[in-house]
């Protein structure tokens, strides 16, 4: 338990030592988003009765950053760790699976949350919020960060080299989160894409997510969380294989 | 029981075999040199008993566990140094050492990690970062890495490598300390002279292969009492004498040789070969044999 407890305490500790790069700035990027597209589409598009689009666009925002900040923190504290070498002060001691993977997931899911709750806090100055099901909120938040910092880590062992990781995280999970309803509802789409939407996970956690806030959303929210659940238990398995069979850690 | 059991350990990258079949017993409380020529297979031998790499066949144990099945335990009794100088630069010497006694699940460590750091005069850098550190002192703080959870076996893969004098010594004597104290020690080295003032037992590797296994004292034996070293003013070695050259190179060019004699009565007719070929010594000198010439000739001799 210890050596989990000082894994974890050092995955949060490296990414808190350069939290302006980290936290603030992805909080930063999310105020943008929102004043821009707030400012263009505020009188233009109604997506839910008696939301205002700059509010619907809050949870979305908030999401976002969650799931890209929680990829971020696993991979790139593994693929630096792997490049500089350091990753054997990890490997050889007594760690398990478990504790390496709940070390690494655990950390992720804190620096997506830390940096959800900044962009909570700013954007909750433009806009009027509702908390219908802070549940749900809540239970979104935690388990799609916990997924991304699990593909995160995939996608650290996986890759050897830091552009193999950048083009996994730019043509892989930028345009999952762009396309999943962020700036806009599945509904407004013609059929063919409302389809296409359905098979993207980052579309659940997103309904599912504001369906906290607003009460109101594209599919039913246990619906979602089984969607989300089920995709990161298969994930999480993966995962725990990759880390026991020692796939390019221990090769 | 064997502080660490090697059986017949295999380990193929595609096409080379890096480890063909390797078996070795070290017992408690040995230093145990671990000798071979670049690519001989040493440090992916010590990769698998560290479990950083797997072995394609065959079984490694430190102390009875398994490093495969059984790999808490087996970690828990090991202390490895990297042979790459790695380091964390988020850290501080002290922040390094505390995180690292943590994976290996010890709490309030602070009174053994001062210690440590005493003993390899890292006190003053303890609140330096890791990048400030000049590269003998990251060296110092890898050593003190493998060393905070005390660890009944330690390994030192070149730990010596481009290193200067004040740590060398610094190193060996705190080294010395813990191998008197009962800890195993077992250590990959390319200075041999190193190897030889401080290894009871020496295994050579090359190829993937075990080539010799024996106690340092033995090995040297081998190469029966002393050798003879010529420096020539001028003429050439003659023809008779160039079986006796201890190092083949030396006959590619060049006016130094070294003969091996098994007695001292053996130097007189050698000088008297010279002497009827007209050959002018400028210098010479009677050498015992070290463990530099009984590697090369075991190297030589598994051409």
């Amino acid at each position: 338990m210890i050596g989990f407890q000082t894994l974890f305490y050092k995955e949060v500790l490296r990414f808190w030592k350069v939290a302006a790069q980290t936290v603030a700035a992805p909080v930063l990027t999310a105020m943008l988003y929102l004043l821009i597209f707030g400012h263009v589409l505020e009188e233009h598009v109604q997506v839910y009765p008696g939301v205002k689009y700059t509010a619907f666009l809050v949870p979305g925002l908030i999401m976002m950053s969650v799931l890209q900040n929680s990829f971020a923190n696993s991979s790139s504290s593994l693929i630096q760790s792997k490049i500089t070498g350091n990753l054997v002060f990890v490997l050889l001691p007594p760690l398990s699976h478990w504790e390496l993977f709940g070390a690494y997931v655990g950390a992720a899911v804190v620096r997506g949350v830390m940096v959800g709750s900044g962009v909570f806090l700013i954007t909750a100055w433009f806009a009027r919020l509702s908390f219908v099901a802070p549940w749900w909120i809540l239970v979104f938040a935690a388990l799609g960060a916990a997924l991304l910092g699990t593909m995160g880590l995939i996608a650290g062992i996986w890759a050897d080299k830091f552009d193999q990781l950048a083009a996994f995280q730019n043509f892989l999970i930028m345009p999952a989160t762009f396309l999943s309803g962020v700036f806009y509802s599945i509904n407004s789409l013609p059929a063919f894409w409302q389809g296409i939407s359905r098979f993207n996970p980052f579309f659940y956690m997103i309904d599912g997510f504001r369906y906290g806030f607003f009460g109101q959303s594209d599919v039913a929210p246990l619906f979602s969380f089984t969607v989300v659940a089920c995709f990161f238990a298969v994930v999480a398995a993966f995962a725990m294989h990759l880390l026991r069979s020692g796939y390019k850690l221990r090769h | 029981m064997a502080a660490i059991q090697i059986t017949n350990v295999e380990k193929r990258y595609r096409a080379l075999r890096a480890l063909d079949g390797v078996s070795l017993t070290i017992e408690e409380g040995e230093f145990f040199g671990l000798l071979g020529p670049n690519g001989a297979g040493k440090t992916t031998l010590i990769s698998i008993l560290a479990g950083l790499n797997r072995a394609d066949a065959g079984r490694v144990s430190v102390h009875g566990h398994d490093v495969v099945t059984d790999y808490r335990a087996a970690r828990k009794l090991l202390g490895v140094v990297p042979q790459e100088l790695v380091f964390d630069p988020f850290f501080t010497v002290r922040e390094t050492l505390r995180l690292q006694s943590g994976y290996f699940g010890l709490k309030n460590n602070d009174a053994w990690i001062d210690e440590v750091m005493h003993h390899l005069d890292l006190t003053k850098k303890a609140d330096a970062n890791m990048r400030a550190l000049s590269g003998g002192m990251k060296r110092r703080v890898l050593v003190a890495q493998a060393l905070v959870h005390k660890p009944p076996v330690i390994v030192l893969d070149e730990p010596t490598a481009g290193v200067d004098v004040e740590l060398r010594q610094t190193l060996w004597k705190f080294i010395a300390r813990l191998n008197r104290e009962g800890h195993t020690v077992v250590l990959t080295t390319h200075y041999l002279e190193e190897a030889q003032a401080l290894c009871n037992r020496i295994a050579m590797l090359k190829a993937g292969k075990l080539v010799a296994l024996d106690s340092t004292a033995a090995l040297i034996r081998r190469i029966s009492g002393s050798q003879l070293a010529l420096r020539l003013a001028h003429g050439s070695l003659p023809d008779a004498l160039k079986p006796l050259v201890a190092h083949p190179d030396q006959l590619l060019g060049g006016n130094q040789f070294t003969l091996r004699v098994t007695d001292v009565a053996e130097v007189e007719p050698i000088l008297a070969k010279l002497r009827q070929a007209g050959v002018v010594i400028e210098d010479m000198q009677l050498q015992q044999a070290d463990l530099e010439d009984v590697f090369i000739q075991i190297m030589e001799s598994e051409k």
